[in-house]
């Protein structure tokens, strides 16, 4: 049930920060993914394409690109759902530098991480008592609903305010600070807080909710940002934080 | 050439954002002129009478209609995102930007049939 | 833009929203056709009220709007967060003075 062509025309950025779209044909096959039509093309017509991926699956996150001016993970998208006509544009993903063809440079994304605090900072040692934590309470819902990040850059990449700002931190770094903003083990809150509080944290987000519509877990950092400005406007009006 | 370009700014929301944006420029812009002319009457009444009777012209009139649509434009953007982000999440954002460009325009025509 | 700016601009646009109600009605009621210069300042003159309501107003929209104008800067032009922020704070200045000079034109 295919008005596709047997043959698809895929054009694929070649080069770094410069560089050009190279145009490629690949054979249409069913349930064929965008990740399957960039392997074709390292393997069979060129080379020295460069690009990255692992699991194939939905899982890892790493083949995250820019497919027809959306960013998505490649091995989830299928062709039949994307090419128009049987045509296909694929590049990097934006907001990152670009290292080779389909490759960016993940470091920022990544340094912001850490800046955001999205790391658990531990409060008791072995020889406490286990923390009990209740599944339906409220902060652990919404720590929950947020969780499943696996840091693939697609919401890095579709967001307005981390193009035009390059302190904003970002809404995955800032999804997962509130993720640990919300576990009761965590230690390190009033340190948090002060880091996403700070120039280019939670209330540089103009809730565009790009991040939102694009995200393949179906997360929503827009609201887990929304939730830190309110944490960080009580804490600061209670003196808790400073700016 | 470089490889960006996205296409995904379409979205009703981002629209909604950039009006936002747009209208607060505009309204800051507008502001000082506003500013001085009601300073006029620091001259007395006849300075800013005859500003008045200048501004009777429809085309002003016409511009205070689109002023009043980008006042009730940012006003009620700025309360759809002080709704996002203190009260609890709820969906349905693109209707309520869409409502607030709509009611914002209806109170603009309103405004300018009355001036007219 | 941090806790500290995003604070007053958020809590200067809550108070800004009935002031911003109650101007628009004033605008709807002022364009009636046929009111004079001395229509208007004859029911602002002397009033304690307007004064008040417009004074506040003034104060309140020179805050939300130099920090508004402070952050579409630091996004949207060459200029870095320094830079963006001393126009804004001269920005906010300017709208201050004109506007209290404006109230005071028209309530002394």
């Amino acid at each position: 049930m295919s008005d596709m062509p047997s043959e698809l025309t895929v054009s694929l950025w070649r080069g770094a920060e410069q560089g050009r779209y190279e145009t490629y044909r690949v054979p249409r096959r069913d349930s064929q993914t965008v990740l399957d039509v960039v392997t074709f093309v390292q393997r069979h017509l060129d080379p020295t394409l460069s690009y990255r991926f692992a699991c194939r699956v939905g899982v890892c996150g790493s083949c995250a690109m820019t497919v027809n001016g959306r960013p998505r993970w490649t091995c989830r998208t299928h062709v039949s759902k994307v090419a128009k006509g049987g045509r296909l544009e694929i590049g990097p993903l934006e907001n990152l530098p670009v290292i080779k063809d389909l490759a960016t440079d993940m470091r920022e994304f990544f340094e912001k991480w850490q800046q955001a605090k999205g790391v658990f900072a531990p409060s008791k040692t072995r020889h406490d008592a286990i923390e009990q934590i209740r599944p339906d309470s409220a902060e652990r819902l919404a720590a929950d609903a947020a969780i499943e990040c696996i840091n693939c850059g697609v919401c890095y990449a579709a967001c307005d305010t981390v193009r035009w700002n390059s302190d904003y931190l970002g809404p995955a770094a800032l999804n997962r600070a509130w993720t640990l903003v919300n576990d009761e083990r965590d230690g390190a809150n009033v340190a948090r807080l002060e880091a996403v509080a700070a120039s280019g944290g939670c209330h540089a987000c103009h809730s565009h909710q790009a991040c939102q519509e694009h995200c393949p877990q179906a997360l929503n950092p827009t609201a887990s940002i929304a939730g830190l400005k309110r944490r960080t406007m009580a804490a600061y009006l209670r003196g808790e934080i400073k700016a | 050439m470089t490889a960006r370009r996205l296409n995904h700014r379409r979205s009703v929301l981002w629209i909604a954002a950039l009006v936002h944006r747009l209208s607060g420029l505009a309204l800051a812009v507008f502001l000082p002129l506003h500013f001085l002319a009601l300073g006029l009457a620091i001259r007395g009444e006849a300075s800013l009478e005859t500003f008045l009777r200048w501004s009777d012209q429809p085309l002003v009139k016409v511009a205070e209609g689109g002023l009043v649509f980008l006042l009730t434009v940012h006003m009620l953007g700025g309360l759809r995102v002080l709704v996002i982000e203190n009260l609890d999440w709820r969906d349905g954002q693109k209707q309520l930007a869409t409502l607030a460009a709509g009611v914002s325009a209806v109170i603009a025509f309103i405004f300018l049939a009355r001036v007219l | 833009m941090n806790v500290r700016l995003y604070v007053w601009q958020r809590l200067t646009a809550a108070l800004m929203l009935p002031l911003v109600l109650l101007h628009i009605a004033v605008i709807f009621y002022a364009s009636r056709k046929g009111m004079t210069a001395a229509d208007i300042l004859a029911r602002t003159r002397g009033s304690i009220v307007w004064a008040s309501f417009y004074g506040v107003f003034v104060v309140a929209v020179a805050i939300h709007a130099a920090i508004g104008v402070r952050n579409v800067l630091a996004e949207w032009s060459p200029l870095a967060d320094r830079g963006a922020g001393i126009f804004a704070i001269a920005f906010g200045i300017a709208l201050l003075i004109l506007g209290l000079r404006a109230v005071a034109a028209v309530t002394l």
